[in-house]
């Protein structure tokens, strides 16, 4: 029973375990970039750069067809371009980070979704919103391993001024010169990550790996290491249940992961011993004993 | 008499000076928020900042770290180099939510022996304990940030200053909002810095504090009003002419009495 249901996909079908490695792939290196993204406050960055891509993905995909090279390197041009311009007007103009940001995400889908509508329906266009992830080839492997061990190492190189940039960003820069480039370096891991996610799970999904674990170990765990080391084991367990379900009951596998990735976010609202409601119910009740 | 005459003829050894503000006017999208300071800070002395609100007196330090680019006049650091001045701004914006510990935080006020990716030797281990324990926070190691009062965080960033080692101190209002007992134990950290020789320059608004712990006051009101031995400067007519100074600019932004050209 167990092996049939938890084993026997994966020993049987070979489309599940490339599955699974792509997936434990984005796992490792998203996961980490979301964790400081959601203690920066950036949550919702993430999303601003996954609709970014967008445009990049599209042109790359309606010129060259359902081609991974074409559309990793227009994903990453549009996510770097908006990421890059709206830093710019962020430290040289009166605006704030969120609102520049969101100026250029929109203007960023706005093309995004004109290229799409002029360039007709296509099926395979659904690939690029909704992933690939049960037919992840060779190539699209390789790119996502390499995507998150990039991340991972940059992210260990970077991890003191990324935590000082977070938490005394004025501090840093008295400090050290290093403030912009990691600020930027940090982006550029943000947008590496998304636009391999949206191979397997697409563009508007792979937010979802990077910000719902994360959020969800918040209620797990004290310090930044085990925050980390917590959404990445959520990420890939809720990888595995949300393949499971989508195997068993043919659901589409991105949403289905998403949702897992959801279910587990929800629990540990209520259940999470850091500041979940039913400790801080607790706590409230001992306070007025 | 252009400014540039004023330091360089000055008899050598007569008074070094950490700061020289030559004819300094520092401001905010082309207004002017402090205008025409001229006057030095010692080295090794003990400075208070003092003025009414909106005097410039946080402006004056943005300048003196290098945020703030002087719009006319210029600013010239005497024995000191950059790196050496450690600054304490009155609105921190430090994360209080981000999951950090005292001990890292404080660490990394060793950034210029450490850089992005050193280790702690030992011997840097002990000093952070030290620094720690200083300002009265030992045993508060390990405990993040968030869980602190505002005064014990106001101790934990005078430890990171503490290791910071800066020959120049510039705090913004230090006090602010926090209790006596803090602020006594601050205060002998100050006064210890002092000891050492280093210069601190320090924004503050109790006057009282000032008369007892700051043998030098400057007295800003959007430009000079006096600057020298505090009992000489913290008089009621010096107090006076500040308030009026600052309530003849307050209002429509506007360039404050003589032309700026």
């Amino acid at each position: 029973m167990i092996w049939d249901t938890i084993f026997q996909p994966f020993a049987e079908f070979g489309f599940m375990r490339r599955a699974l490695l792509g997936c434990i792939a984005i796992s490792v290196g998203a996961t980490p970039v979301g964790t400081f993204l959601m203690l920066r406050r950036m949550s919702l960055t993430g999303d601003a750069m996954a609709h970014a891509i967008l445009p990049g993905a599209a042109v790359g995909f309606l010129v060259f067809g359902l081609s991974l090279i074409p559309m990793t390197i227009g994903g990453l041009t549009a996510g770097l371009l908006v990421a890059l311009l709206s830093g710019f007007v962020t430290r040289m103009t009166i605006l704030r980070e969120d609102a520049s940001l969101a100026a250029f995400y929109l203007i960023s889908l706005a093309i995004g979704v004109l290229i799409v509508s002029t360039r007709g329906s296509n099926v395979d266009l659904m690939h690029v919103l909704f992933g690939t992830v049960l037919a992840l080839d060779d190539a699209t492997l390789i790119l996502l391993c390499s995507i998150s061990s990039f991340s991972l190492v940059t992210l260990s190189l970077l991890f003191r001024p990324l935590v000082l940039e977070c938490a005394d960003p004025q501090f840093l820069r008295s400090v050290s010169g290093l403030s912009a480039i990691t600020h930027f370096t940090f982006l550029l891991l943000v947008v590496l990550n998304l636009v391999g996610g949206f191979h397997a799970i697409g563009t508007l999904m792979a937010v979802g790996v990077m910000i719902l674990p994360a959020t969800a170990a918040r209620f797990w765990a004290v310090s930044i290491g085990g925050m980390i080391a917590t959404a990445v084991a959520i990420a890939m367990i809720s990888s595995l249940i949300g393949l499971l379900l989508s195997f068993h009951y043919s659901l589409p596998s991105g949403p289905a992961i998403i949702l897992v990735n959801g279910i587990v976010y929800g629990m540990s609202v209520f259940l999470g011993p850091i500041g979940g409601l039913l400790t801080q119910t607790i706590t409230q009740q001992q306070l007025k004993i | 008499m252009g400014w540039f005459s004023l330091g360089n003829y000055e008899p050598r050894g007569v008074l070094v000076h950490a700061l020289r503000f030559n004819n300094l006017t520092l401001g905010y999208d082309h207004q002017p928020a402090i205008q025409r300071l001229d006057t030095e800070i010692a080295a090794g002395s003990l400075t208070a900042v003092v003025g009414p609100n909106g005097a410039g007196k946080s402006t004056l330090l943005k300048g003196v770290i290098g945020t703030l680019v002087p719009m006319e006049g210029s600013l010239a650091l005497g024995s000191i180099s950059r790196e050496n001045i450690a600054y304490l701004p009155q609105q921190s914006d430090i994360d209080r939510s981000f999951p950090i510990t005292v001990i890292d935080l404080v660490a990394m006020g060793l950034w210029k022996e450490i850089g992005p990716f050193g280790w702690l030797s030992t011997a840097q281990q002990s000093l952070v304990e030290k620094a720690i324990a200083a300002v009265g926070l030992s045993g508060f190691e390990s405990r993040i940030i968030g869980s602190l009062s505002g005064g014990q965080m106001q101790r934990v960033l005078f430890a990171r200053l503490l290791l910071q080692d800066a020959q120049l101190v510039l705090l913004d209002e230090p006090f602010n909002a926090i209790d006596t007992r803090t602020m006594t134990d601050l205060l002998k950290i100050i006064t210890r810095w002092h000891g050492e020789g280093r210069t601190i320059l320090a924004v503050l608004h109790n006057h009282d504090t000032v008369r007892t712990h700051f043998p030098q006051t400057l007295m800003i009101a959007r430009e000079l009003v006096a600057h020298g031995p505090t009992e000489s400067v913290l008089t009621a007519e010096n107090q006076f002419r500040a308030r009026q100074m600052c309530e003849a600019c307050a209002g429509p932004p506007h360039v404050c009495g003589r032309s700026v050209a």
